[in-house]
């Protein structure tokens, strides 16, 4: 069969591609307006991005409830930081390190993955809780006898990203233009975000991004469809995994710096939270979801005192406890109001749809 | 033998708490199949409210016996959960009854955000001490010391435990909640009160964290805002390790989880001991001369790694816990 080929693509859709393009290149240099604190922050919203997409695999199309993604992401970092910087005198470039970080996490996934593949729902659930507990907690105490991850200390002076001598950790200017050293790694994160988003939008209508979806919906019936369920799912933990473990070196990179502090449960939950708020399932929603619980925290952060100050005339409740408040009220009540997700896929509205309406 | 005796009275002791805590969490998933992430947070909402009340009657120098003031403190902290848990579940979980699975698990978890940070607006940010009322007196069994406190937590919880299993088993309520764990449309068919039942279930589970609560404060003699959190997630791991819905399973696998946990970290920092081994480095020779050949690749510290470790071998062989029915796959 002949696909229709590619028509030719019509300028309205080019003059928004080339607009969103300007817009993503421009950011860093309107967000420095309120401060570099703002561009670290879109930089983390582009690493949770990837995180809610890497664990939109697992939850979202397979379907497999997982709550020690964290793990992967931890995984990553550390063979990042281990491999570049002065604990081992270790210092190997960054597009080495990046297919290894990625690897080795992938490898962790499966090792997850293999035991429990017959676990149901909630218990899975669980034991990759434990996993993701255990992850840390190894990280937390391999420093005696013999030591390897610095224990609770973590890290430190882990290199840079850096194209030969031109390093991202400081500013710069080029062609007449200031850099600041994350704006540089604003445009690093978006070259990879952009890239681990096309491979999910391609993997989702791929072969293998149907066969998940068919587990997701009845694992019964697709296997008798001849679907490998096994090793489909398999495939699902390695491939969110990997992307975890990418996340984490760029972490790495960015941050120049880790602790197993960084790597608990609770981070493992937001970004559960971000994929299933956003929409499961459907890339677009959960790259919403993953912008929006990177950056509603912060605001809230800049936004309460001086709300408070307005309302009652000084601060009542200090910023960091109400921000938190606020988020937890955020996630209930988007969570009532939008069920399915702030943006589901449209298969997936459509059959809560026909639900409501009959029962 | 004794110190084994001893880590056993001591799991004992604990796991009668991970065991009452771990039915509120059994008792909800078996009849909605949620997990109730904010059931930690109930037991350290019981936990501070009866620390208020006890230190507020002893401020007012009421000469009432401790006993009883203990007693009002525990009163006011089970009607506070109770309420608590009704709002909770009218509030977060039941609008999202036919939403998709995820929904509810979200709320859930926002509203242990919302507990904690609230907890930590009424009563701070720093560890509250609980005044001693009860003078724990050690009593000698078998060569182990047992005090009157650890006595009484454990018979406490054992009676609770035997009163929900007779609510569970022996009355209209407990039967109705059988029937609506097996099959709600049914249930509502036959006359039930779906809403009535699945609120029972969050009530009754929220007193039991009270208590719960209240003895793991006496226990240890503090609290904190934040000390639900691994409470819930051990009773949590408790309740799977039994087979999750399952009453008998939610007290087997508490009591199992924290007798496995103690002893067992401290058997395997005897086991991993590496200074035995014949090729060891230099750098590894001197450290093990340094702290009188107890040099252990895992210590103490990773007693949580191995209560996780036992739950992941145990659901390897047993993918429904312990006591766990097989169940057919839900369609």
């Amino acid at each position: 069969m002949n696909r229709p080929r590619a028509k030719s693509i019509p300028p309205k859709v080019w003059a928004g591609v080339v607009l969103l393009a300007l817009a993503l290149a421009l950011l860093p240099f309107v967000a420095a307006f309120a401060g570099q604190a703002w561009v670290r922050i879109l930089n983390f919203a582009m690493l949770y991005i990837m995180l809610a997409l890497g664990l939109n695999i697992v939850v979202g199309f397979a379907g497999l409830l997982d709550l020690g993604y964290i793990a992967f992401y931890a995984v990553g970092a550390y063979v990042y930081a281990l491999l570049a910087s002065p604990h081992f005198g270790i210092h190997l470039p960054f597009w080495v390190i990046l297919p290894l970080s990625a690897g080795i996490a992938c490898a962790f996934g499966v090792l997850l993955g293999a035991p429990t593949l017959k676990l149901r729902g909630d218990y899975l659930a669980i034991v990759t809780l434990g996993f993701g507990e255990i992850i840390r907690i190894f990280l937390n105490n391999l420093n005696a006898p013999l030591n390897i991850t610095n224990g609770p200390q973590g890290v430190n002076l882990i290199d840079p990203f850096r194209i030969g001598s031109f390093s991202f950790a400081r500013p710069e200017v080029v062609l007449g233009v200031a850099f600041s050293g994350p704006q540089k790694y604003y445009y690093l994160l978006l070259l990879i975000t952009i890239g681990v988003v096309v491979v999910n939008l391609r993997l989702q209508n791929s072969r293998l991004g149907r066969a998940w979806e068919a587990i997701r919906e009845d694992e019964i019936a697709a296997k008798a469809m001849g679907i490998n369920t096994r090793n489909i799912k398999l495939l699902a933990f390695a491939m969110g995994a990997s992307f975890g473990g990418i996340a984490g070196a760029v972490f790495s990179a960015t941050q120049q710096f880790v602790s197993p502090e960084s790597f608990g449960l609770f981070e493992s939950i937001i970004v559960l939270a971000m994929v299933v708020l956003g929409g499961m399932g459907n890339i677009p929603g959960v790259i919403l979801g993953a912008i929006l619980l990177t950056l509603l925290p912060e605001v809230l952060r800049y936004t309460m005192e001086p709300l408070q100050n307005a309302l009652f005339g000084r601060v009542i409740l200090d910023a960091e406890t109400i921000r938190l408040l606020v988020f937890g009220i955020a996630l209930v009540a988007i969570m009532l109001y939008r069920p399915a997700g702030l943006w589901p896929s449209a298969v997936r509205k459509r059959e809560l749809e026909v639900k409501g309406g009959t029962a | 033998m004794d110190t084994f005796l001893q880590q056993i009275i001591n799991g004992l002791t604990l796991g009668s708490v991970y065991a009452l805590v771990a039915l509120g969490y059994t008792m909800v998933y078996g009849i909605i199949g949620l997990i109730n992430f904010a059931h930690g947070e109930v037991v350290m909402i019981g936990a501070m409210v009866s620390l208020s009340v006890i230190t507020a009657l002893l401020g007012a120098h009421v000469q009432l016996p401790s006993v009883l003031i203990i007693l009002a403190g525990l009163i006011v902290a089970v009607l506070v959960c109770m309420t608590l848990a009704y709002g909770m579940e009218k509030i977060a979980y039941r609008p999202l009854r036919k939403a998709p699975r995820l929904a509810p698990l979200i709320t859930a978890i926002g509203m242990s955000i919302i507990l904690q940070n609230l907890a930590l607006m009424i009563w701070g940010r720093n560890y509250l001490t609980f005044p001693t009322l009860i003078e724990p007196t050690p009593h000698n069994i078998l060569g182990a010391s047992m005090t009157d406190l650890q006595m009484l937590i454990v018979a406490l919880a054992g009676l609770l435990m035997a009163g929900l299993v007779f609510i569970v088993q022996r009355t209209r309520l407990g039967m109705a909640m059988r029937a609506t764990a097996q099959n709600p449309q049914v249930a509502g068919l036959m006359g039930i009160d779906i809403n009535v039942v699945i609120s029972a279930a969050f009530v009754i589970g929220a007193a039991l964290a009270a208590v719960a609560g209240l003895m793991v404060m006496t226990y240890y003699g503090i609290a904190h805002y934040y000390m639900g959190f691994l409470l819930g997630l051990k009773a949590f791991t408790a309740a799977v390790l039994g087979g999750i819905g399952n009453l008998a399973g939610a007290m087997l696998g508490g009591i199992l989880l924290s007798i496995i946990e103690a002893p067992g970290a401290g058997y395997i920092g005897d086991v991993s001991n590496i200074c035995g081994f014949p090729c060891l480095g230099d750098t590894l020779q001197e450290k093990c001369t340094a702290s009188d050949g107890q040099l252990s690749l895992f210590g103490s510290n990773y007693q949580d790694v191995f209560a996780f470790f036992v739950l992941i071998l145990v659901l390897i062989f047993r993918p429904s816990g312990l006591l766990g029915e097989r169940v057919a796959d839900r369609a």
